[in-house]
């Protein structure tokens, strides 16, 4: 971490209000260049949501998001993916009819913005294929780019959606429960990803997880959310240890946490 | 250069190659293998009706898009020729003045729709597009000072189009070489053009997003595309080029007139064309246009020969009556859509 930077991307005092109900209260919290920010929090906490705040699939309602200084509150999901934040879901959310390999295609091509091409032919712009192929190969679905996204079993299913967030070699990259309902196995070669993402010192990564492993493996720095307000903030073993958390969150769940909480 | 040609999108199956090289084939040479003046006019109405169905895939079957404008678009292009033709002398410089106008006016107002109506929910937009579709067709019937109301308009077209041209006194194959034969071979060769182009837009990387908003839109915007501009220019292209297939049409018919432009029931009918050959191919219209074209110009003449031979027999008869026409048209379709939910390319395709 380098303290003299600012950082890469803030919120300040985010809030969303459905009805009477407040989602994300007043969350103000920045996220540096080079680590690895864990949210976690027990389900209904607003973690998700605080994510849809910031790549812009919902708008705030009071409270800022700044991205390389910049206020991109006004800018709607596509523009804040292109000014470099980009997003894995929780559920997992392909192009489901068509290719592995067109599902990364399609996400390389908004990244080098050919969409606008209309007369030149998506099977000749080699560059792009290889681009693509090359994410699959990291995401080791190499094999398997020629079946249809649908008919691929969950886990990956799971590692595809990975691939097209690489895809669009995003500044941030945020994930959403990556490994969710993989089968033991398969989450290590996920686990492994990330790590070598996050050792790639350009990036900053924040990752919504619920398993305690994995967030203790992976994280630089842990935040806690619990009815949608920040209540700790701080290294991974501090954070785990502080009485807050003990209550908030994993009071409700086993320490170990496998996390179907 | 086929390759190119069919920008690398090919039947991808024996069988589907198989009937679309007999489409093709049927009419390159229709003029002299079926000859007649009814067979020609059929040929004619196919080739038009495929641009049309093409471009109204582009829309429902690559876009997922559902709109009851499309014959809207295909009006203003036949009318935009039929009104220039009717106010000048019958030259191509009226023609070229009609379609572009035509062209002009259906890409700009499916860029007002689009940019008005696409952010909104599809049911809305489809609700939208009927809207203005149905009070288009209101406009031009009540208009009858300049569109000839419910009557239309006819007019004349240029010489070179015209039965009073002769190419050769002789004739070919037993066909004489008049005008006719220019018309339909100008409009054969216009519609494979906007075909092959369709092609080529729905395998750029342009057409790409459009099968990725299609299948997930929120994804689609998720990974940077802003999806109402895409979908806005999907709507635009596929009204111009059905404005394009309208021009055809009213250089074809000599005649352009609600009924056989504007109406609904030519909307239904493309709607069926696309589901039948199978929707998000532009194979798809190219067999489905055809098939549907025939169906409803030669079912009668096919029951009428029925009818005949089962004159002694008392139920049968009735039911294959020429008059029952379009209950065998409406059968036929129930069980194209039932045994071919993926359309008759789906199927050749293997994928059904």
């Amino acid at each position: 971490m380098t303290a003299t930077e600012p950082p890469v991307l803030r919120t300040e005092e985010l809030t969303i209000r459905f009805g009477g109900h407040v989602a994300v209260d007043r969350v103000s919290c920045a996220f540096d260049r080079g680590t690895l920010t864990a949210i976690v929090g027990p389900n209904g906490a607003g973690k998700t949501t605080y994510f849809n705040l910031i790549s812009g699939q919902l708008r705030s309602t009071a409270g800022k998001v700044v991205l390389f200084g910049q206020d991109i509150t006004g800018l709607t999901a596509p523009r804040r993916t292109r000014a470099g934040i980009g997003r894995a879901f929780q559920l997992t959310n392909l192009f489901p009819n068509l290719s592995v390999l067109e599902n990364v295609r399609i996400a390389v091509q908004a990244r080098h913005d050919t969409g606008l091409d209309i007369w030149s032919l998506a099977t000749r712009r080699r560059e792009l294929i290889e681009l693509a192929e090359h994410h699959l190969a990291r995401t080791g679905l190499l094999d398997k780019m020629d079946s249809v996204a649908a008919e691929l079993p969950h886990g990956d299913q799971r590692k595809l959606e990975v691939a097209v967030l690489l895809a669009l070699e995003s500044e941030v990259l945020m994930f959403d429960e990556p490994t969710a309902g993989m089968s033991v196995d398969e989450v290590p070669v996920v686990l492994d990803l990330i790590h070598q993402i996050k050792a790639d010192t350009a990036k900053t990564v924040l990752l919504v997880e619920h398993k305690m492993d994995v967030v203790r493996s992976l994280a630089d720095r842990i935040i806690v959310l619990h009815n949608g307000a920040l209540v700790a903030d701080g290294a991974p073993e501090a954070v785990i240890a502080s009485d807050v958390v003990q209550q908030a969150y994993l009071g409700t769940s086993s320490a170990s946490g496998d996390g179907h909480g | 250069m086929l390759r190119t040609l069919l920008s690398e999108d090919f039947p991808r199956s024996r069988a589907l190659t198989a009937v679309v090289l007999l489409i093709v084939l049927g009419l390159v040479l229709a003029p002299f293998v079926f000859p007649g003046i009814r067979s020609l006019n059929t040929a004619a109405t196919i080739c038009i009706f495929i641009v049309l169905v093409a471009s109204y895939d582009l829309l429902l079957g690559y876009t997922g898009i559902v709109s009851f404008a499309h014959t809207m678009f295909f009006g203003i292009g036949a009318y935009g020729v039929a009104l220039s033709l009717k106010a000048f002398p019958a030259s191509w410089g009226a023609v070229a003045l009609g379609a572009g106008a035509g062209l002009v006016l259906a890409m700009g107002l499916a860029l007002v729709i689009g940019l008005f109506a696409l952010r909104v929910q599809a049911i809305f937009f489809a609700m939208v597009t009927l809207a203005v579709a149905s009070a288009f067709l209101i406009l031009a019937s009540q208009l009858s000072g300049l569109t000839g109301g419910e009557d239309g308009l006819t007019y004349r077209v240029p010489r070179e189009l015209s039965p009073a041209l002769k190419l050769v006194s002789a004739k070919v194959m037993d066909v004489r070489l008049d005008g006719r034969i220019v018309s339909y071979y100008l409009i054969f060769g216009s519609a494979l053009v906007l075909v092959l182009g369709l092609l080529r837009v729905v395998n750029s990387p342009f057409g790409r997003v459009l099968q990725a908003i299609r299948e997930n839109e929120f994804r689609a915007e998720a990974i940077g595309y802003r999806t109402a501009f895409y979908r806005t220019a999907a709507t635009c292209l596929s009204a111009g080029a059905a404005a394009l297939a309208g021009v055809l049409m009213a250089l074809w018919t000599k005649y352009t007139g609600p009924d056989t432009t504007l109406s609904l029931s030519i909307m239904i009918d493309i709607l069926l064309m696309v589901v039948i050959g199978g929707m998000g191919t532009i194979y798809g219209a190219v067999v489905g246009a055809t098939l549907f074209v025939l169906a409803k110009n030669y079912l009668q003449v096919l029951m009428a020969s029925a009818a005949e031979t089962t004159a002694g027999v008392p139920l049968l008869n009735e039911l294959v009556s020429p008059d029952r026409w379009l209950l065998w048209l409406g059968i036929l379709f129930v069980l194209s859509v039932y045994f071919f939910p993926t359309g008759i390319v789906g199927r050749l395709r293997g994928r059904a």
